[in-house]
């Protein structure tokens, strides 16, 4: 059986952890949920870094541990990124990167050394010492460091925590490159539901050491009664494709099945799969379709369900055409005076969109 | 006067075996100590820690009836073939490694406490054993743990005098190293020795602790970011 399956648990003291779920075998599943929900815990379960009372881990069919084995942590094909950077200060940013590389067989090195130092931008660093890194720097060789042991499931525990809002920006790009270039799974550990929207393609919420819910990343992001959705930066993601360069105009196209996006001109090969997150604050609504404003983005769309997330605002799911899901925060006033209700056919006027690869 | 070396070459050879023995025996105790939760942890340091407190010639009283022919480990001694290790330098070895097992157990956990389980944690999510991980991230982030530990015990066991009284007398060759045969100089009013061995003893002991604050000033320095 392909995918990751883990069933695990575990008593620690007054805390509970009982977590059953199936991971596919491709792309980023973030594990989602608040401090203290158990998402660390179960990370460091499936790496065998941490033994529970009861657990099972497989991960392509593959049995890591069962109730009669325990394949220990340095058996197991990971690559496990920690929150802090974690690299050995005694060895130099070379030696890191070779620490695991050198352990696993030559037959079973499968990404090459120059590719993963080229791609994370680290070669200038190589011979430098590690206490002489930027914090940024720092996680990018440790996610390298990861990585050239070529893993079969990468664990990443909150890589950006330690960052502040700068590097994260500088390194998200670096993680959804890895997405693209590399097709190892990954299950990516976050609190951030921005970060959880611009890298996962699959989710499992966790709260008080259970599984709330799982599933694909999209439609989750955008559930009313999940806790993503309240958050002051909730957003949706939408899938599609690179269909068109307008050159005079600087923009690129993206097309979700008849309804097209415009986003800044990025030099992506046309036809290729690309995913948008647009901001719920950054989409409002209209009962017909202007075409006397200067909003270029504006999507035919049908009201699922409602909710207030304030005294003043409320917050809209609304159905694409394709059947993606969008969010859209407006005040309660613009709401009752525009007779929003389930099944109404409104306008989305979206005035920012993110192009995310 | 000829100058006797023999206790001089004794001395270091006692400490150089002690320390060697010390840092085998002290390194998976002090390993221990650092990362159980177990309830008799407290039991188990207070244990090590024992010699600290306790006058040498307690240690050396029980020390030599128990390595007595007659005592448990003396008959186990005899059993084996090997003789009563009392009055002999393979008891003094036994001896001064209870005698500095503090000296090299509590330096090795507090380096290894320092250290936290992280970086074996890394090293083992890098494919590297529990071996493996041990001599080439936990064995270098810990030097000076080991450099401490290593030093401390050569420098106690050349200084320890009552323990070897008690269990090794003073056997030219044997047993009679740098602070007994001072004692016995003293005793017979060779002063003239006794200046020469003493003062050795201080500069040694003086230029050994010196190395030890110098060097472990360095490390610490070159480990911060």
């Amino acid at each position: 059986m392909s995918g990751i399956e883990v069933n695990l648990k575990h008593r620690l003291g007054d805390f509970d952890l009982e977590v059953d779920f199936t991971a596919p075998a491709q792309g980023v599943t973030a594990l989602f949920g608040p401090s203290g929900s158990g998402k660390t815990s179960v990370l460091r379960a499936v790496a065998g870094l941490e033994r529970t009372t009861q657990g099972v881990v497989r991960v392509n069919g593959e049995t890591w541990q069962d109730e009669s084995r325990f394949l220990p942590v340095h058996r197991r094909p990971i690559g496990y990124v920690f929150q802090e950077a974690s690299l050995f200060p005694h060895l130099s940013v070379r030696e890191n990167l070779q620490y695991g590389m050198r352990r696993v067989s030559e037959a079973q090195r499968q990404i090459p050394f120059h590719d993963v130092v080229e791609l994370f931008g680290i070669s200038a660093l190589l011979p430098r010492s590690t206490a002489r890194l930027s914090g940024g720097e720092r996680q990018r060789v440790a996610i390298a460091r990861a990585l050239l042991t070529s893993p079969r499931l990468l664990l990443m525990d909150e890589p950006l925590s330690a960052l502040d809002h700068a590097a994260k920006q500088t390194i998200l790009p670096y993680l959804e490159r890895l997405h693209d270039e590399f097709a190892i799974p990954s299950l990516y550990v976050s609190h951030d539901p921005n970060e959880v929207a611009r890298l996962a393609d699959h989710m499992v919420v966790l709260d008080g050491g259970r599984v709330t819910a799982q599933g694909e990343a999209a439609p989750l992001l955008t559930r009313l009664d999940m806790p993503l959705s309240g958050y002051d930066d909730a957003s949706a993601l939408l899938v599609g494709n690179v269909t068109s360069h307008d050159h005079s105009y600087h923009l690129t196209w993206i097309t979700l099945q008849g309804n097209r996006i415009a986003v800044p001109r990025e030099d992506l090969p046309v036809g290729r799969h690309a995913r948008v997150q647009i901001q719920a604050r950054d989409v409002s609504l209209s009962l017909r379709a202007h075409t006397d404003t200067s909003i270029l983005n504006i999507l035919p769309v049908r009201v699922i369900d409602t909710r207030d997330i304030s005294p003043t605002q409320v917050l809209v799911r609304l159905e694409l055409e394709d059947g993606q899901t969008l969010l859209s925060r407006i005040t309660r006033r613009s709401a009752m005076g525009m007779g929003i209700r389930e099944g109404m056919q409104l306008y989305a006027q979206v005035k920012s969109v993110a192009l995310l690869t | 006067m000829a100058f006797d070396w023999q206790p001089v070459w004794l001395t270091i050879k006692l400490a150089s075996t002690t320390t060697l023995v010390l840092l085998i025996v002290g390194t998976p105790i002090a390993w221990w100590l650092a990362r159980t939760h177990a309830w008799y942890k407290q039991a188990l340091s207070a244990v090590v820690a024992l010699p600290l407190v306790l006058p040498p010639t307690v240690l050396g009283f029980y020390l030599l009836i128990m390595l007595a022919p007659d005592g448990p480990v003396g008959r186990l001694t005899e059993t084996l073939g090997i003789g009563s290790l009392a009055f002999t330098f393979e008891g003094l070895v036994f001896a001064s490694v209870l005698y500095s097992l503090p000296f090299v157990v509590q330096p090795l956990q507090n380096a290894f406490e320092a250290l936290g389980p992280r970086p074996a944690e890394v090293a083992a999510t890098l494919r590297a054993s529990p071996w493996d991980r041990f001599a080439t991230v936990v064995i270098p982030l810990a030097r000076s743990g080991f450099l401490t530990a290593a030093v401390l015990s050569f420098a106690h066991t050349v200084g320890e005098f009552g323990v070897v009284l008690m269990i090794g007398g003073s056997i030219p060759g044997e047993t009679r190293v740098l602070s007994v045969a001072i004692y016995e100089q003293v005793e017979t009013l060779e002063y003239g020795q006794a200046h020469l061995l003493a003062a050795g003893m201080l500069a040694f002991s003086f230029l050994v602790l010196m190395t030890l604050y110098l060097v472990n000033g360095r490390i610490t320095r070159s480990h911060q970011p």
